[in-house]
């Protein structure tokens, strides 16, 4: 019988219980190993026990799994108090006996040692917390404590050797918790016992910005993430960001969305944004970027769509009156619960941390667009070299949600327009550039396209006004004396007019004139006229005249003839 | 030498609790060392409960016992405990306080 490759052991992927904690079970391919103990260890406070209560909890809640949870520092309710504020509902669980909290203490000072003892004492309380839920997954934090509880070191760790094999033979998974030591994963050396899965905890302050990450430093028999990942704490619990390592493989869309400025759709090829699409708006300080963004977002409430945006800069409130000024209305929108403001400081945490929040709120919210203003202030929390990668990531993760994303930058003023402080314009679907023209003594805004991938778009500058009704585009003048903006523009246009207006009214006069004209000359047609018909009645009349007179004059004759009888003479 | 650990000792009666897991040579050894020490030194004033963890687990979290054999001494204050086989009676005696560390 020949058996399946698989079985041999090559192929056969290692049995793991998912941890259920949001991206740990993506690093570690599916969670820790099922049935081993996993060693987390890491410096004080930086989250090894909320990671093992978290495996524990969702364990029970999620995967049908009961279990114990065995602690060496703090009481079963410290424990269970901590842990309440991150929204479990501890006491339900241990009342349905689903989880069993056991508090282990050892107080050297009340302890004389005489003789020779072992630690079966432990192993049967571990082993009686088990068997009262029939646990699946036990958590020992931290055993260290031991260390300090005993002289005889050598009964010590030869016990811990049994503890560990002795679980494994029980087949629970464990997660077994440690203290950082100088130069080594744990202060006491647990390593040595747990050769399976070490994940390590690190909570770092770089440049005042303090940064939690975890790396899986081992796992045996696994491909596993390898990196450094940042994770979070909050109310949730824990939850890892997983570095996507994004192929080019996202799935576009042909769909377009409106910008909520006219203008703005019409310079796009007259519809506006592709959704999914990464749109950067870059300017200097006060040249309206929030204004462009905030138009996006109203016009994507209007449609009924979810926004989330995420405001480094302004407080909601801050944004909600600024654009109510504008004419938008953006707390109709929160009301309704379809846009989100999310508002912190920059400085407050890391920039891997913001991505991790950013990350959590995108799951939790599900936006259709999410809105960054600025990028150039995240990029402050973090050190340089890092900012450029996290917004690729940032960027790659919207994309690869199918959200559209706006990313709002602050040049400042010294720099070229088109260079972004953090080189993400090579990812940039559709670039706005907003700058200020400052001529005749005002500074004016200007709008163009720089690039605008997959539509046609216009080349020109636009004039960008704010008013009481929102954005407004218009056409810059073009005339001999170069690109006007502003009151000059204005006065410009006025000049316009006012030829217009000459002009005209010359038309109107040289009109008057030839109407008075024509009228002359009709007047002369007229008495011309009447002369000619004055003439022709004269002539009329003498010919009248003339044959009377021949009438009567053949009648006298006629008669005279007649009186003297005479012969008719022909004439 | 009339100690002051003495003079208490004396009074009262010694409650004292033996943690063993089964039948294991070392919980045997205690039991053994444990009422030889008593015979000699608290004749008739003591009361020895052995409990058998095997048996009764979840009694391990009242004394919060880790280490096999534990013996506690829960009367008279305060609460002493000794882990071991007690095959050191010097400092078994030192442990519950029979005799002044020296």
């Amino acid at each position: 019988m020949s058996k399946p490759a698989s079985a041999t052991g090559a192929g056969r992927p290692l049995p793991k219980a998912p941890t259920g904690i949001t991206g740990l079970d993506e690093i570690t391919r599916g969670g820790l190993p099922r049935g081993r103990p996993t060693l987390v260890c890491g410096s004080a406070g930086c989250g090894k026990t909320l990671l093992a209560m978290e495996f524990l909890i969702r364990g029970a809640t999620e995967f049908d799994e009961p279990g114990a949870y065995i602690t060496f520092e703090e009481t079963g309710e410290e424990l269970a108090q901590n842990v309440r504020s991150l929204g479990f509902d501890v006491d339900a669980l241990v009342a349905d006996g689903k989880l069993v909290f056991d508090h282990i203490h050892v107080d050297r000072r009340e302890i004389e040692e005489v003789g020779e003892y072992d630690l079966e004492g432990l192993f049967l309380r571990i082993g009686f917390a088990i068997d009262s839920v029939g646990a699946k997954r036990v958590v020992l934090d931290t055993m260290e404590s031991l260390f300090s509880g005993f002289s005889d070191m050598a009964v010590l760790r030869s016990e811990l050797q049994r503890l560990f094999r002795w679980l494994k033979d029980r087949g629970v998974t464990t997660v077994i918790t440690g203290e950082r030591g100088d130069g080594t994963l744990t202060r006491q050396g647990l390593e040595e016992y747990v050769s399976d899965c070490v994940i390590l905890l690190d909570h770092r302050v770089q440049e005042q910005v303090s940064t939690r990450r975890v790396r899986v430093v081992k796992y045996r028999g696994t491909a596993h993430g390898t990196n450094e990942y940042p994770f979070l704490i909050d109310e949730q619990g824990i939850s890892v960001l997983p570095v996507t390592s994004l192929g080019l493989a996202h799935t576009v869309s042909d769909e377009r969305l409106s910008t909520g400025i006219d203008r703005l759709d019409t310079m796009l090829g007259g519809k506006g944004y592709y959704r999914g699409s990464s749109i950067l708006v870059s300017g200097t300080a006060g040249s309206g970027k929030t204004s462009i963004a905030a138009h996006f977002v109203d016009a994507a409430c209007r449609r009924g769509e979810r926004c989330l945006y995420l405001a480094y800069e302004e407080s909601p409130h801050q944004i909600v009156r600024n654009m109510r000024s504008q004419g938008i209305d953006l707390q109709q929108w929160i009301d309704k619960g379809l846009l989100h403001i999310e508002a912190s400081r920059p400085g407050f945490y890391g920039m891997e941390m913001h991505l991790a929040v950013m990350h959590r709120l995108v799951r939790k919210f599900d936006p259709g667009l999410v809105v960054v203003d600025p990028i150039s202030n995240l990029a402050s929390a973090g050190t340089a070299d890092g900012a450029g990668s996290l917004l690729l990531r940032m960027i790659d993760f919207l994309k690869s949600s199918s959200i559209t994303a706006m990313l709002v930058n602050l040049t400042s003023g010294g720099k070229s327009q088109e260079a972004t402080d953090i080189g993400v314009s090579s990812l940039i679907d559709t670039w706005l550039v907003v700058r200020d023209i400052e001529v005749g003594g005002e500074r004016n805004r200007g709008l163009y396209v720089i690039k605008s991938r997959g539509m046609k778009h216009s080349n020109q500058v636009r004039e960008f006004l704010i008013t009481d009704n929102g954005i407004q585009l218009e056409d810059v003048y073009i005339g001999p004396e170069g690109v006007l903006t502003g009151s000059l523009r204005l006065a410009q246009e006025a000049r316009a007019r006012a030829e217009a207006v000459e002009q005209q009214q010359q038309r109107e006069r040289r009109q008057r004139e030839l109407e008075r004209r024509r009228a002359a000359l009709e007047g002369q047609i007229a008495a011309l006229r009447s002369e000619f018909d004055a003439i022709e009645e004269e002539a009329r009349i003498v010919a009248e005249q003339g044959l009377v007179r021949d009438r009567a004059r053949l009648q006298d004759r006629a008669a005279a003839e007649a009186l003297r009888g005479a012969d008719r003479v022909e004439e | 030498m009339n100690e002051p650990a003495q003079a208490a000792a004396d009074a009262e009666t010694w409650e004292l609790r033996l943690y063993t897991a089964g039948q294991s040579p070392k919980s045997v050894a205690a039991f053994q060392n444990l009422k030889r020490i008593c015979d000699e030194h608290l004749k008739d004033r003591y009361t020895i409960d052995v409990i058998d963890l095997m048996q009764n687990p979840r009694l391990a979290r009242e004394d919060q016992i880790v280490a096999i054999p534990t013996l506690v001494r829960r009367l008279p204050d305060p609460l002493r405990k000794i882990i071991g086989d007690l095959s050191d009676t010097e400092r078994t005696l030192v442990g519950l306080q029979l005799r002044r560390r020296d």
